[in-house]
């Protein structure tokens, strides 16, 4: 590769000159840190790298996943691995999918004053108040699925002047979704049944004591569903 | 964004992809199999790996990079301990704080036991939080553990441990059922019927999925169960040693606060290892679709303590990983992609392998069609890949297919400017699990009294080769098994007196050898990057 095109960027105000093809992340690791905080799955997946960021000259707040975010030159940034958010502690079996259910353990969701900046803030670019307005409303299935794709790195909570807790609430309601509102699957409760009946065991076994060339003889005839 | 010169190579496939699709490339031969396998993947590159000098695996043939940790000296050598001094007292003590680490700690408090879980980073990062594709279980009119099962054996050539495979396909459907009552969501019918897809070597559709977010929404969900259950977590505080008592039973562990950098003791009646891969030792220069924290640790303290390790010389590289754009070489691509239809194809555009063979036969084939037959694309990194025709998916199974089951894929992609629902990704193998592991028992347990390992710090289940979706399986199935019997096992346990010996006893065998670089210490915790020779600047 030829000489990279460098760009400066300040980790905590202070000043480092790096490539400008680097993610922050790796821009951090090329500045010589070893994170221990701020770095998880480095694939966007797990919400540990929430970053803060601002560009030299202008005023607006920016946000993103320091794994998934290309540096800037002039870009002012720190991260916020951690967030001190309200968890509440549930029983999801004994919970009815309603509004009451998420009011009861998070009432603050209808201090929603309808900023949206949640929304503006989410790096999944997920409508966050819209999902919470599900929530006000005890639409759970709408709730849940508008924020499946949720990592929870806790940036929406961050900025919320309502306090509202948006990512827990999402989870609740994911969890209440799948346990009361989704259909049961009716095949797989009588598979479960065939198995606590014993109906695999001398199966199992007789598979356990199968010679190598049975069992590649049964591999390699097997059939294949299209 | 692809360069024009990718964006005129592109065009190749866009040519042929009327001709390919709805025409099926065959499956290779065994004899074909073996043959791509011995001749292209990593497990056969000689140079890759060494004899170990020391321990009870002494003579076995392990990655270099592994067999530098575990001939290392310990990050306590030369730490003054008082063993006495005990922060942590609990029943079960649970290392590591991913998928199988929060199964065990669920099933394990239901025992009506002290449960105690510490993890090196946050509660969740590990693995399973990045596990796209699915989770196998035969559950389906069509299937039955039976079958299941045979491909378990058939996809790991016939090595795993066949009391091991049983208890996962016995246990897949009871998993799924535990995670359903949990409030998974599934993907499925509006009857509740579950929407199941193929995985490479699987012969039914028996791949559960929750879009292409199933780890995550399987980590996070167990995560939220463990916190409701009032179960103790510590995070970033690495276990560094185990401690076992006087009749050299696993006791607890020495605990590392990575923040204010302290040692702390955690005693406990019986431990359970579930510390996740080695993917970031980058064996063979690999990249890797790794957590940050996948560096080996439970590898390196289990083994000094004494407890066997098998299969560590296989490895398994995922077929798709992220060759460009740069950013994210070595990502994982999910084999959801080539489950829903999408092909791999070379510079010309032409199809050369079956999308759905097994994951270590679908890697040799395309390291051989970059290297040997010289038919891969070359980014302006340098870096070599084959296309994997992903617009393949929308055709087939009609539009709006991707964004629905692929949204994770779809926006990582268009972070760069990649529309995979139009383009191609390009993509090599990159280092995805580690096959090997701790020898266990059907519940889990190690060769050491008291210890037990689960997850991918665990071997024997997949043999030389694992199927797609059935670690995050694996993960659940032996994290319910040993969290019961080390929950159960605790209540007959008569604690003694902490110790150290084995340590000091491996130190020396270290120093007799001549094994041990003076220097090298681990476990590594966190591995160290500067990005500089990636990027020509060493």
């Amino acid at each position: 590769m030829n000489a990279a095109e460098m760009v400066d960027i300040y980790v905590m105000g202070k000043k480092y000159t790096v490539p400008a093809s680097l993610t922050i992340m790796n821009a951090m690791e090329f500045a010589g840190y070893q994170l221990k905080r701020g770095c998880g799955c480095r694939a966007g997946f797990c919400g540990a790298c929430a970053t803060v960021y601002r560009i030299a000259g202008d005023y607006e707040l920016k946000v993103g996943l320091a794994c998934q975010t290309k540096v800037e030159h002039g870009m002012y940034l720190t991260q916020i691995p951690f967030f001190p958010a309200l968890k509440a502690l549930y029983d999801i079996e004994s919970l009815d999918p309603t509004a009451s259910a998420i009011s009861s353990y998070y009432p603050e969701i209808y201090r929603c004053i309808g900023c949206n900046s949640c929304t503006k803030v989410c790096p999944q670019d997920l409508n966050v108040m819209q999902y919470i307005a599900y929530a006000q409303r005890g639409d759970i299935s709408r709730c849940a699925t508008e924020s499946f794709d949720c990592i929870m790195c806790g940036l929406c909570a961050s900025r919320c002047p309502a306090h509202i807790v948006q990512y827990n609430v999402g989870i609740l309601a994911r969890r209440l979704y799948g346990r009361h509102i989704l259909a049961r699957s009716s095949h797989l409760t009588q598979r479960v049944d065939e198995i606590a009946g014993g109906k695999y065991t001398a199966g199992l076994e007789a598979l356990m004591a199968a010679g190598l060339e049975e069992l590649k003889v049964a591999y390699n005839n097997r059939d294949i569903e299209d | 964004m692809y360069t024009p010169q990718m964006k005129e190579l592109i065009k190749k496939v866009e040519e042929t992809r009327p001709y390919r699709l709805g025409s099926d490339f065959p499956r290779m031969t065994p004899e074909e199999r073996q043959d791509v396998l011995k001749n292209f993947h990593p497990d056969f590159i000689q140079s890759g790996f060494r004899p170990l000098k020391i321990g009870v695996n002494r003579g076995d043939r392990i990655p270099q990079e592994l067999a530098d940790l575990l001939e290392s000296h310990s990050m306590i050598s030369n730490v003054k301990l008082d063993l006495e001094k005990i922060s942590y007292d609990v029943d079960v003590l649970i290392i590591g704080g991913g998928g199988a680490g929060a199964a065990a700690a669920l099933v394990a408090k239901e025992q009506g036991v002290e449960v105690l879980l510490v993890t090196k980073l946050r509660f969740g990062d590990a693995n399973t939080m990045m596990a796209q594709g699915g989770i196998q279980a035969a559950d389906k009119a069509n299937d039955s553990p039976l079958i299941h099962y045979l491909d378990v054996m058939g996809g790991g050539h016939f090595t795993n441990i066949p009391g091991l495979v049983s208890a996962l396909v016995n246990d897949a459907p009871l998993v799924i059922k535990w995670l359903e009552d949990m409030g998974i969501m599934f993907d499925k019918e509006d009857d509740g019927t579950m929407i199941t897809i193929h995985g490479g070597g699987t012969s039914r559709k028996r791949m559960h999925t929750a879009r292409d977010y199933t780890g995550a929404e399987i980590m996070r969900t167990l995560r939220d169960e463990v916190i409701n259950r009032g179960i103790s977590v510590v995070e970033f505080s690495p276990a560094v040693e185990l401690l076992l008592d006087e009749d050299g039973r696993a006791a607890g562990a020495v605990l590392y606060n990575l923040e204010t950098e302290e040692y702390l003791i955690a005693r406990a009646k019986t431990v359970i290892l579930a510390t996740g891969g080695s993917g970031r030792l980058h064996y063979q220069n690999f990249p890797t679709s790794n957590h940050y924290g996948a560096t080996a640790d439970g590898l390196v303290m289990g083994y000094r303590a004494g407890a066997k390790l098998i299969f560590m010389d296989t490895i398994q590289y995922h077929p798709t990983g992220a060759a460009y754009p740069p950013q994210i070489l070595g990502l994982l691509v999910t084999e959801k992609v080539r489950g829903l239809g999408a092909t791999p194809l070379n510079i010309k555009g032409e199809q050369f392998i079956h999308h759905l063979e097994t994951r270590d036969v679908e890697s040799a084939a395309i390291i051989r069609e970059c290297t040997e037959r010289k038919m891969g694309i070359t980014t302006p990194a340098g870096m070599v890949g084959v296309w994997l025709d992903s617009p393949l998916i929308d055709l087939i199974h009609g539009e709006g297919t991707i964004e629905k089951q692929l949204p994770a894929m779809l926006r990582q992609f268009a972070r760069f400017d990649i529309d995979i629902r139009k383009e191609p990704m390009l993509i090599y193998p990159t280092l995805h699990y580690q096959n090997g592991g701790f020898l266990i028992d059907e519940n889990g347990c190690t060769s050491i009294e008291n210890l037990y390992a689960v997850g991918e710090n665990s071997g024997g289940i997949h043999g030389r080769n694992r199927l797609m979706g059935n670690s995050l399986l694996d993960i659940i199935v032996f994290g319910r098994r040993a969290g019961f019997h080390a929950g159960v096992k605790t209540k007959e346990v008569k604690q003694n007196k902490l110790t150290l010996e084995h340590l000091y006893c491996y130190q020396r065998e270290i120093e007799q050898s001549g094994a041990g670089v003076v220097d090298r210490v681990s476990p590594v915790l966190v591995p160290h990057y500067n990005h500089r020779e990636a990027l020509g600047l060493s």
